[in-house]
């Protein structure tokens, strides 16, 4: 078992607490002029995303999380779990519902998701910052509107639904930002 | 900055001294990490004989043995090295200025301090305060800092919405080093130069500890300046008993032993310098990467250094 002691503290750093894995997002030192020193951690808990502020003495350990992440091609959903696999050795995975979480309604087939693993099981998927999707349902726009403003929802084919410009049809192609849910342009396959 | 320090301590007719910077002895107090070297060496036959020498966590004993030789009042610009200190206020490597008054108490050094930080920081007018360290945490935290119980510490932590107080483990300073670091340094010198004074003598460190009298319990002569949240200097109403100062190494070398700390020689050269006889007198030390923060507006220490520890 590894451990890491709070000196090696910083952003990005896998460690335990109470069973769940956890990232550290900030970790700052503070010490008196002479005396006890103290991480002060901001930490996101990987399997809730919950973020919560923990005090440690300086030179505590704490047990090192086996968390990487690694890009993976999601293959297909079998309506209960998304099945992914590690385009370097075919090495194929199984995500449930609470890993894959809001990448559900952004990735379909052939997709490159980064796959956070936690002692080699997925723990957590990220949809590509951008996808390309086509529009299967929206109400037909008005003609020589380009302004954008105003907009209306559109249906994705992954049944993700976001606002587009009213001059976007059923059956085009949209780029989408998966970290906000916006539409960014109209895409060529 | 240099040039205005070193015009600063010209015109006082203060003696600027250069120390070494590693020496056969370290620190002992257990919060602070000396950093050890020792030459590179392919035989370990050669690697047992080697001779371990400490990098100074700051030139105070150095010093102190110039003052004992009857150096009158000097001065020091020098790199001072800390283990596992990294941070927006903290590297393991940075510069210190630190003098001497021989002769003074430590209220005229308190004076000469503030003005130092005026004329560097080119801010004359720069208001001034000077609290206590019992009267900061009676106003602020309702704590009486001698007489407040382990429960009542942990009670106040916990109310100010420090995370985990109620599962930490610290003694009694820790407890006091957590409340000032997480509730009441980051508002001490807000516009104005706030000096602190007066601290509990558990943590009196290299002070002289002034004894219980009419004016209240006892404390050590200990001070430390401030400014926009951040400690800029540590100052002490040097202790110059033999006797008291080896008693002192002895304690924080016990300490060390119950948190398994690496031992660490403490300098028998001072404590001949002091049994010789020093001076009574005062002395303060300055963080100068500090200073250069507040004086540029800088949030991160790493801005005002030219190769951060991560890339040297």
């Amino acid at each position: 078992m590894a451990f890491y002691s709070t000196n090696e503290f910083k952003g990005g750093l896998k460690i335990i607490l109470d069973g769940d894995p956890y990232h550290i997002i900030e970790n700052e030192f503070v010490k008196p002029g002479k005396g006890q020193a103290f991480n002060r951690v901001r930490i996101r808990n990987l399997k809730t995303g919950r973020v919560v502020e923990k005090t440690f003495k300086s030179g505590d350990t704490v047990e090192a999380a086996d968390v990487h992440d690694t890009d993976m091609q999601y293959l297909y959903n079998d309506g209960e779990y998304w099945h992914f696999m590690d385009p370097a050795s075919f090495e194929q995975m199984t995500a449930d519902a609470n890993a894959v979480g809001d990448a559900a309604k952004w990735i379909k087939e052939e997709d490159v998701c980064k796959v956070t693993l936690w002692n080699g099981v997925p723990l957590s998927v990220e949809a590509p910052n951008f996808v390309v999707l086509a529009i299967t349902e929206t109400d037909p726009g008005l003609k020589g509107d380009t302004s954008g403003g105003g907009g209306k929802p559109a249906t994705l084919e992954t049944g993700a639904i976001v606002r587009v410009p009213l001059f976007v049809q059923t059956g085009e192609l949209i780029k989408v930002d998966t970290r906000t849910g916006d539409y960014v342009s109209r895409a060529k396959d | 900055m240099l040039a205005r320090i070193r015009a600063f301590f010209a015109d006082l007719g203060v003696l600027e001294v250069e120390t070494p910077i590693l020496s056969h002895a370290g620190a002992t107090d257990p919060a602070l990490a000396s950093l050890c070297l020792a030459e590179p060496t392919d035989s370990p036959a050669s690697a047992a004989a080697v001779d371990r020498l400490y990098l100074q966590t700051s030139p105070e004993f150095h010093m102190k043995r110039l003052l004992a030789a009857g150096s009158g009042p000097i001065y020091q610009i020098s790199k001072v090295f800390r283990g596992g200190e990294r941070g927006r206020l903290h590297h393991p490597e940075f510069t210190m200025l630190e003098w001497y008054r021989p002769g003074w108490e430590s209220a005229r050094l308190i004076d000469e301090l503030l003005d130092l930080a005026r004329v560097v920081l080119d801010r004359p007018g720069l208001p001034v305060e000077q609290v206590s360290y019992g009267d900061l945490f009676r106003a602020a935290l309702s704590i009486d800092v001698w007489a407040a119980s382990l429960t009542r510490l942990r009670q106040c932590a916990v109310a100010q919405g420090i995370p985990d107080a109620a599962d930490l483990e610290l003694d009694r300073d820790g407890w006091l080093d957590l409340l000032l670091t997480q509730c009441l340094q980051p508002s001490l010198g807000r516009g104005r130069l706030t000096v602190l004074c007066d601290y509990p003598p558990s943590q009196a460190a290299l002070a002289r500890v002034r004894p219980a009298d009419h004016r209240g319990p006892a404390v050590a002569e200990r001070f430390e300046l401030y400014l926009e949240g951040i400690e800029l200097a540590n100052g002490f109403q040097e202790l110059t008993d033999a006797a008291e100062q080896d008693a002192r190494f002895a304690r924080d070398l016990a300490e060390r032993q119950r948190l398994g700390q690496p031992m660490i020689p403490p300098d028998q050269r001072l404590l001949a310098a002091l049994a010789a006889g020093m001076p009574s007198g005062s002395g303060v030390a300055l963080g100068l990467d500090r200073l250069l923060m507040i004086a540029i507006g800088a949030r991160h220490i790493d801005e005002v250094l030219a190769f951060p520890i991560e890339r040297a």
